[in-house]
């Protein structure tokens, strides 16, 4: 036996709702993430990341107390991210039950968060989350670049030096979004997460395009991903965890069942 | 009402080994504290912890806080968590060298930059994520938790003990690290139990309801 890949259910908190539509038949409300995430647990997830999509930093506090409730009945790791910005947002996270704190812009503007942030709370509890987006032209070789706000700033900032940067800087793990495919549901970038996974000493989280099963297990042994993460095929009820699962062990990958 | 004290030295986020607890043993007062006779005059005690070697060694002096714990490792039901089983150890590589509580005589080890698994490929640090803990012995605390069963790790470096007969479990991650210690009335592992789903919380719940024998 070694170590197991993870699967990651994804939710997106808007204001301490679940958004994207969660569909479970049993789940009265399905836009509470204490009960979504209770339901994941259940199903097997191996960790569960929430993502702040709120807009106004004053409806920020919110997310805190879904962390504390979600905190108190599930026992399995939590990530959260979404305008984290200084090592007290680290801080009030981590005292609320995460686990894992997500960095992701601020991590572009000032690298320096990142160093500051690990050797404050330890580089486990620090994962940096990366969007990337193809920039070579047909018939170059690949080259992806790190943009901002959803996609649509480039940063000029290669994407395989800025992981490898994160990673010298105290980055635990790598959350890795390809916004080509964010949403598409064509599957990973695998090309993207091979070059990132095997660049970098630590694990590496593949997110962005999963439409099914195989797309998941695609991202494990062609992308060489450690783990893989996804939101809508899980929220709409299309597949449960323990089917990831099972799907994933049928292609001779290692996970916990 | 039987009091658990988890021991708090500022190295990391407690707050889920107390809310794992309070779940599995509702029967008794779990308490977090930095306090050394609220730690003498609990029954059992939790010793997580998590961080760098250096910063929870220089914490616990800040704290005066070694002699109770090892006090309370002679006396009492004593649970290690990751760093507060690694620094139970004579010594550990992170930061250069660092002393450590030196309990259990042995050195704590980086897992290495250039770790393979049995098809040669290069293995992730840290270790993290969910491995298969492999019993050495029978254990009070290994009550209804099947033998090779999966609990979350995430940590960069492995205890080596000198003596073998304290080895409890063993997990594979390039090579057979010690995953869990035992002697006497002191367990402690290297996964997070507070993380580890059922099987996590049953081993605490086994906890709970150990005599240290």
């Amino acid at each position: 036996m070694s170590l197991a890949k993870r699967i990651i259910p994804c939710l997106d908190v808007d204001n301490g709702r679940v958004v994207k539509g969660v569909q479970f038949v049993d789940i009265r409300d399905a836009g509470d993430p204490v009960e979504v995430a209770r339901r994941y647990d259940k199903e097997g997830a191996d960790e569960i990341t929430f993502l702040d999509i709120t807009a106004s930093s004053d409806d920020r506090e919110t997310i805190v107390h879904v962390v504390e409730q979600v905190a108190e009945q599930v026992f399995i790791p939590l990530t959260v991210g979404g305008g984290i910005r200084t090592v007290d947002d680290v801080r009030r996270m981590l005292n609320a039950g995460a686990d894992k704190v997500a960095i992701n812009t601020a991590a572009v503007f000032n690298p320096e968060f990142v160093k500051e942030a690990s050797e404050r709370v330890g580089s486990q509890c620090i994962v940096v989350a990366i969007d990337a987006k193809k920039v070579s032209a047909e018939g170059e070789p690949d080259r992806w670049e790190i943009f901002t706000h959803g996609g649509r700033k480039p940063t000029g900032l290669d994407a395989i030096d800025w992981a490898r940067k994160m990673a010298d800087y105290g980055a635990g793990e790598i959350l890795l979004t390809s916004m080509d495919r964010d949403g598409t549901r064509i599957g990973f970038d695998l090309a993207l997460t091979r070059a990132i996974s095997e660049a970098v000493p630590v694990p590496v989280i593949a997110s962005g395009g999963v439409g099914n099963l195989d797309h998941l297990a695609d991202g494990v042994t062609e992308g060489k991903a450690d783990a893989v993460l996804a939101a809508s095929i899980f929220h709409f009820a299309e597949y449960t965890v323990q089917q990831a699962k099972e799907h994933m062990a049928s292609r001779n990958i290692e996970v916990r069942l | 009402m039987p009091e658990i004290a988890v021991v708090d030295y500022g190295m990391g986020n407690l707050r889920s080994v107390a809310k794992a607890l309070e779940h599995v043993a509702p029967g008794h007062n779990i308490i977090i504290t930095s306090d050394a006779d609220a730690i003498d005059n609990a029954d059992r005690v939790v010793f997580p912890g998590q961080g760098a070697a250096r910063d929870c060694m220089q914490e616990l002096s800040d704290r005066k806080l070694s002699n109770v714990v090892l006090k309370a490792a002679r006396e009492k039901p004593f649970l290690g968590i990751c760093m507060g089983m690694q620094v139970l150890l004579s010594h550990s590589e992170e930061n250069n060298g660092v002393n450590c509580l030196d309990l259990y005589p042995g050195e704590v080890r980086f897992f290495g930059a250039n770790l393979k698994d049995d098809k040669g490929d290069k293995l992730k640090i840290p270790h993290m994520g969910w491995n298969g803990v492999h019993h050495k012995k029978s254990h009070p605390l290994w009550h209804d938790i099947v033998e090779g069963s999966r609990f979350y790790f995430v940590h960069s470096y492995y205890i080596d003990p000198e003596d073998q007969a304290i080895v409890e479990a063993t997990t594979d991650y390039g090579f057979e690290f010690v995953s869990a210690i035992g002697r006497d009335n002191v367990f402690a592992v290297q996964f997070h139990p507070e993380k580890s789903a059922q099987d996590g919380l049953q081993l605490l719940k086994n906890f709970s309801k150990w005599n240290g024998q």
